[in-house]
């Protein structure tokens, strides 16, 4: 009977927002740090993983989550909204198979998640979802890696590299200064460029990262925790060199 | 009209399916599979409606996966069997029966044991060391119940499908011409030569 009645949260203001929206948009913002890298065959997918309480179990906080075999997403912002949409996600992969026989895009899942985020601004009774995607993969029939973000309005767009959560801003400014064809042309590229954009944000280290490596033909790769300490040894000892070289040229 | 048969060893289960693809009097098709993996160590053959048939199986083959991209770790073979069992249980008493006998072979990679499961299409479940759907059946299981030990080895096993197949070209009036042949064990699920009657049974 309530259901009729019920207003619309997200409405439009004066000026033309939608400040539901905005304000899920914040709650991202809020959310831990989620980069993406993509090389010419290699996609490196780098989370920050927030410090667990003493008597938390670390391995039930995961934020890297495969919906198919063949494509992998992070997101940034309420993780129980994230639940919500990488279950509907995960079906509907297999629907998609049981349908037409060939495993979804990443386009197609993409766009499939963009269009449940914008359903969720424009119904009754419903807030929008407080999370932004990347979802990275390699389609069927191509060798060509794909990384995708979404938005709470259900924007979709492809990118080369991104970063969401926390701090994007700085990470993404990061990877625009750094990221170059050449950089990215071997996987070892793909994982330090990721790595060090995140480290921007997590100056901790390894024991607050986690790293992700997707191939075509490969089952999802997760770095282990020395692996990724001796990617960001390199970047301190690249860094420190830089740092003196720039003490050197001020003299 | 179809025929399928299932023999467990110690370490593998090996299951056998005929070829035909038939509608009353009018046949298809003489090389076609119905077999199909469920996922790495679950092999699923079927007798009954054609269409039923790949419904249930492509519809279940689905789930199990979603199953596995859920929870990250394969759907163990008990609760892939009652899982199916309660499908066809469920989908009984609906509008939309469906008209599918079953076997599946699994291999248990947690405790390492291999399963033969029989269903059939009022949902009822069964493990037996060997087993049979179809009319087929009769007399493969007859041959079975002779032959068959427990601890057989893939190639006597095999040897024992030769001697059904070769009493069913004798005894049965329907004509099969090939048989589908895989089997599950360790390793995952592997597709053995095709037994084609035409070229010659070989019994050991």
């Amino acid at each position: 009977m309530t259901g009729r009645y019920d207003r619309a949260i997200t409405v439009f203001s004066p000026d033309g927002h939608l400040f539901q929206v905005e304000y899920a948009q914040e709650a991202v913002k809020q959310g831990t740090c989620a980069v993406a890298v993509r090389g010419a065959d290699t996609i490196v997918l780098a989370v920050e993983k927030k410090a667990v309480a003493k008597l938390q179990e670390e391995r039930t906080v995961r934020k890297i989550v495969q919906l198919d075999k063949h494509v992998v997403m992070a997101f940034a912002g309420l993780h129980a909204d994230a639940r919500v949409l990488i279950s509907r996600a995960r079906v509907e992969c297999q629907s998609h198979q049981l349908t037409v026989e060939d495993p979804v895009t990443v386009e197609y899942i993409t766009r499939y998640l963009s269009q449940i985020k914008q359903q969720y601004t424009q119904s009754n009774g419903r807030r929008p979802f407080g999370v932004s995607c990347l979802l990275a993969g390699f389609d069927n029939d191509s060798d060509i890696p794909r990384i995708y973000q979404t938005d709470p309005a259900g924007n979709y767009f492809e990118w080369k590299a991104n970063a969401i959560g926390r701090s994007a801003k700085t990470v993404h400014e990061f990877l625009e200064k750094n990221y170059s064809d050449d950089i990215v042309a071997e996987r070892k590229g793909v994982i330090k460029l990721a790595i060090k954009a995140l480290f921007e944000v997590v100056q901790s280290g390894a024991k607050n990262m986690d790293v992700a490596v997707i191939r075509k033909g490969t089952n999802l790769e997760m770095l282990s925790q020395d692996e990724i300490s001796s990617y960001i040894k390199i970047i301190e000892k690249e860094r420190e060199e830089e740092a003196q070289r720039k003490k050197g040229g001020g003299r | 009209m179809d025929f399928c048969i299932g023999i467990r060893g110690n370490d593998f289960v090996l299951l056998c399916e005929d070829m035909n693809a038939a509608q009353s009097i009018m046949l298809h098709k003489q090389d076609h599979e119905k077999m199909l993996d469920l996922n790495d160590h679950l092999l699923m053959t079927r007798t009954g409606n054609l269409g039923d048939g790949v419904q249930c199986a492509e519809f279940l083959q689905k789930n199990i996966q979603l199953y596995q991209i859920r929870n990250g770790y394969e759907m163990r073979s008990s609760a892939a069997a009652h899982y199916i069992r309660k499908y066809l249980a469920d989908t009984l008493r609906s509008r939309e029966p469906l008209e599918v006998n079953l076997l599946l072979g699994a291999y248990d990679v947690i405790s390492n044991t291999p399963q033969l499961y029989y269903m059939d299409y009022l949902g009822s479940m069964a493990t037996a060391p060997f087993c049979a759907h179809g009319y087929g059946a009769m007399f493969a299981t007859s041959i079975l119940d002779m032959y068959y030990h427990p601890g057989i080895s893939v190639d006597e096993a095999i040897g024992i499908l030769n001697k059904c197949i070769k009493e069913l070209k004798k005894r049965l009036i329907i004509n099969f011409s090939k048989f589908n042949v895989k089997v599950v064990d360790k390793d995952g699920i592997h597709k053995l030569p095709t037994i084609s009657v035409e070229d010659g049974i070989h019994t050991h």
